[in-house]
């Protein structure tokens, strides 16, 4: 560092130490209308109703939406998915990370500020402390020193936190209620017989919920998130965010509404502070573009009602690019930006993909088979006439009707197939959404093929009985034939 | 129990991870605070550090419980260190192991199981072997724990005998099957060096005349004399065989290393080795109770229909 002129002579610098650690400042955001505020409203009621409302649901006797990890089988309305579904899985997290690389290049932290559980929570917890405590200037009122604790400081703090819990148990109840039936999960709650572990993933999330939405808030998202650090990385140029318009609100200050602010050589900007009073991560957007910034557009719908009652035009604090607060050009300009490489190859990636997943899901074969070739022994001779390999044969019933299934060998001459007593193998039935593991034995007439390995083909062929109709589904499975010297 | 040839390694591990989290701790406290420079008009300046001409390191202090986290952290290691084996060879007051806690969930699954077991164990073999439910569990345990060498259909291999087929090495009624199941059995036939090559020949070929397999008769006339000079004192004098000793039945068409000439003079040359491995230190005595039934319910299917 060089040295600090003042008034052309140095000054010697003044060191003084300061703590790497800060108590955390409580942040009481103001509440704000508008349209954005609209649409997190929107958002929060739609993806709260889809998330406390989905378990209830019944589909064919059962849960609709089940993930039952005891017996492995997870069940989405008609689907019934098997551990060795995993690539759906996998397929759906590949299309979210796309989704989000996608929404972030447009128009920033879309996800944080909208849909995000920390912010959908945060949002409904401090309604109830809205309605509770009243709004910022009330609540900071009654935290101040100047308010002792008394019975009415008391009574509001307890019924806040009663419904915080409330709202916080009822969400953990839900959330277990994924994974075990959900209806008999409440009546063992009324019963207090929960299990162990449903009873600690019940706490657990209820007091995550409690204490994230209700006291760690911003400081999940600054401190704890790691989405929140590598979309910054995904922001362009081009890319939509809140902005402040530095070059038509600065220099900023307060004026009389009678005079003409230009002549005073000010700004648009009225300096009321309100943008940083609604924010809930405590930032002034006027600063620039942060990384505590959520995107979440409070500070636009304030701004804009400032911006109406001085009748100055809207959108001092917008939507808009980088480029063109720089280049001083219109939003649809800048939209038309939007179409730019990467949000076009994120698109057709997206699209790709999530057409190959829903093709894939439509024609989802429920019959599945493995065929496992015995290791222990490698053929034997049956009376002296045909040589035999045992194998077992796994048919897995994916479905949730039930399936009569026949067997056949191919891919050598004159190959039979018997079950392990010996016997032709009639129709197998397998019960909906379950499976049979049973040994066969293959055999072929000794001499017909010199010694070696050949490649044989399961021909498995089921009839799914779906009410009075019947749906066939086939598969063919490979393995191995071993003739030995 | 140390896993070090020295006991100087476990104590120099525990002095690596003492002293690194009491390294950690003091790491913390010493960094509690920075020196920043104050601007002339009384503004906090940065911390002085640049780097890349112009990235200049500012002061953003972290949340106060994000320090304790770091302290719980320590503490944690600490109390974990104390209780759990980590220090070295230092095996923790609670006398944790992965062996233990192992032994631990079997016990426990083992007395979940019980139940489910009780039933089968009062009752007879025949019995068991009549209930459905209890063969599928047998058909499972025999997949797990028999099917590597006899094979998923239980119709053996060569040198493993076929278990379906009503011929038994050691008997086949339900106390005999369960005691080669619990003790194993070790099938030992001795070689003959003391027999020349001429009259292995002779002797082999009056084997297979035994199950009226085609042959040499003038061999079979020789053979004949051999067997009942060296053969007949495990397999009888009529080539019946022993149960008592595992001694193969050679008048029955069931050959558990291959009927063939040159593979029977390979038998009476070099002898034979088999072994059926003990169960009774992997299975529980309920669990071979259902693998007896099921494997005695293999070659009684007849029996079990009639019932």
């Amino acid at each position: 560092m060089s040295d600090n002129f003042l008034d052309g002579k140095p000054v010697p610098i003044e060191v003084i130490e300061e703590s790497l650690y800060e108590v955390r400042r409580k942040i009481y955001p103001r509440s704000v209308t508008g349209l954005f505020a609209r649409w997190r409203f929107i958002l929060v009621f739609g993806t709260q109703l889809l998330f406390y409302g989905l378990p209830w649901l019944s589909w064919n006797e059962r849960q609709a939406v089940l993930f039952d990890l005891v017996q492995r089988k997870f069940y989405i309305f008609g689907l019934v998915l098997w551990p060795q579904d995993v690539i759906y899985l996998t397929l759906l997290l590949i299309l979210s990370a796309l989704a989000l690389f996608l929404f972030t290049a447009v128009a920033g932290r879309l996800f944080c500020g909208y849909a995000c559980p920390q912010t959908v929570y945060t949002e409904i917890f401090m309604w109830i402390e809205r309605k509770v405590e009243g709004d910022r200037f009330a609540r900071i009122r009654l935290d101040g020193e100047e308010w002792p604790w008394g019975i009415k400081k008391w009574r509001l703090k307890l019924t806040k936190h009663f419904l915080w819990l409330l709202i916080a148990f009822w969400t953990g109840f839900t959330f277990i209620g994924y994974f075990t039936p959900i209806e008999t999960l409440g009546l063992s709650l009324l019963h207090l017989s929960l299990g162990p572990w449903q009873t600690f993933w019940l706490c657990f999330y209820s007091f995550a919920t409690w204490g994230n939405a209700g006291f760690m808030r911003e400081q999940v998202c600054k401190y704890m998130c790691p989405y929140a650090r590598f979309q910054s990385v995904m922001v362009d140029k081009d890319t939509f965010l809140v902005t402040y318009d530095k070059v038509r609100g600065e220099p900023r200050g307060s004026r009389s509404k009678s005079v003409d602010h230009t002549s005073l050589g000010l700004g648009d900007c009225v300096d009321c502070s309100i943008c940083v009073q609604v924010c809930p991560t405590g930032i002034d957007i006027r600063d620039g573009l942060q990384y505590m910034c959520i995107g979440c557009g409070a500070c636009i719908d304030a701004c804009d009602q400032v911006m109406e009652k001085v009748s100055y035009p809207k959108g001092l604090i917008r939507y808009t690019t980088e480029r063109a607060i720089e280049e001083k050009k219109s939003n649809q300009s800048a939209i038309r930006h939007i179409l730019r490489p990467r949000v076009l190859i994120y698109t057709t990636f997206i699209t790709i993909l999530s057409s190959a997943f829903l093709f894939s899901l439509v024609t989802r074969n429920p019959l599945r088979v493995d065929v496992m070739r015995d290791r222990g022994a490698l053929a034997r001779e049956v009376e002296g006439v045909r040589i035999e390999n045992i194998y077992r044969i796994q048919i897995m019933n994916s479905s949730e009707h039930l399936m009569r299934v026949r067997v056949q060998a191919k891919g050598l001459d004159d190959l039979k197939i018997l079950n392990s007593q010996g016997k032709e193998i009639e129709e197998i039935e397998v019960a909906p959404a379950s499976n049979q593991l049973m040994p066969i034995k293959v055999s072929t007439t000794i001499g017909q093929n010199d010694s070696g390995n050949y490649p044989i083909y399961f021909d498995v062929t089921a009839q799914e009985i779906v009410g009075d109709k019947e749906v066939i589904r086939t598969r063919d499975e490979k393995s191995t034939f071993i003739i030995p010297r | 129990m140390s896993d070090f040839l020295s006991a100087g390694w476990s104590t120099y591990i525990a002095l690596v991870t003492l002293v690194g989290i009491f390294w950690c701790i003091w790491l913390l406290f010493s960094q509690l605070k920075v020196k920043v420079k104050l601007k002339p008009d009384g503004e906090v300046a940065d911390t002085g550090h640049v780097w890349d001409d112009d990235l200049r390191e500012l002061n953003n202090p972290l949340p106060r419980w994000w320090m304790w986290m770091f302290l719980i952290s320590c503490i944690f290691a600490l109390v974990y260190l104390v209780l759990y084996p980590g220090l070295g060879s230092y095996p923790g007051v609670l006398g944790y192991s992965t062996d233990g806690a192992l032994m631990n969930s079997m016990t426990t699954a083992n007395d979940e199981l019980k139940p489910v077991y009780a039933k089968y164990v009062k009752m007879d073999i025949e019995q068991v072997a009549a209930d459905p439910k209890a063969r599928e569990m047998g058909q499972r345990l025999f997949l797990n724990s028999c099917a590597q060498c006899h094979g998923s259909d239980a119709g053996g291999g060569k040198g493993f005998p076929n278990l379906t087929d009503g011929d038994w090495l050691y008997g086949g009624s339900p106390e005999n099957i369960k005691a080669s199941i619990t003790y194993g059995r070790a099938g030992v036939m001795p070689p003959f060096p003391q027999l020349d090559s001429n009259q292995i020949v002779d002797v082999a070929n009056y084997v297979r005349s035994l199950s009226g397999l085609p042959v040499d008769s003038q061999k079979t006339a020789r053979g004949a004399a051999v067997f009942q000079a060296n053969c007949i004192a495990c397999h009888g004098p009529d080539g019946k065989g022993n149960i008592a000793i595992g001694a193969p039945n050679l008048t029955d068409k069931t050959w558990l290393y291959g009927a063939s000439e040159v593979t029977i003079i390979e038998t009476v040359t070099k002898g034979r080795m088999a072994m059926m491995p003990a169960q009774d230190k992997v299975l529980s005595p309920e669990k071979i109770q259902l693998l007896t039934a099921y494997v005695w319910s293999l070659s009684n299917n007849k029996q079990l229909a009639t019932k």
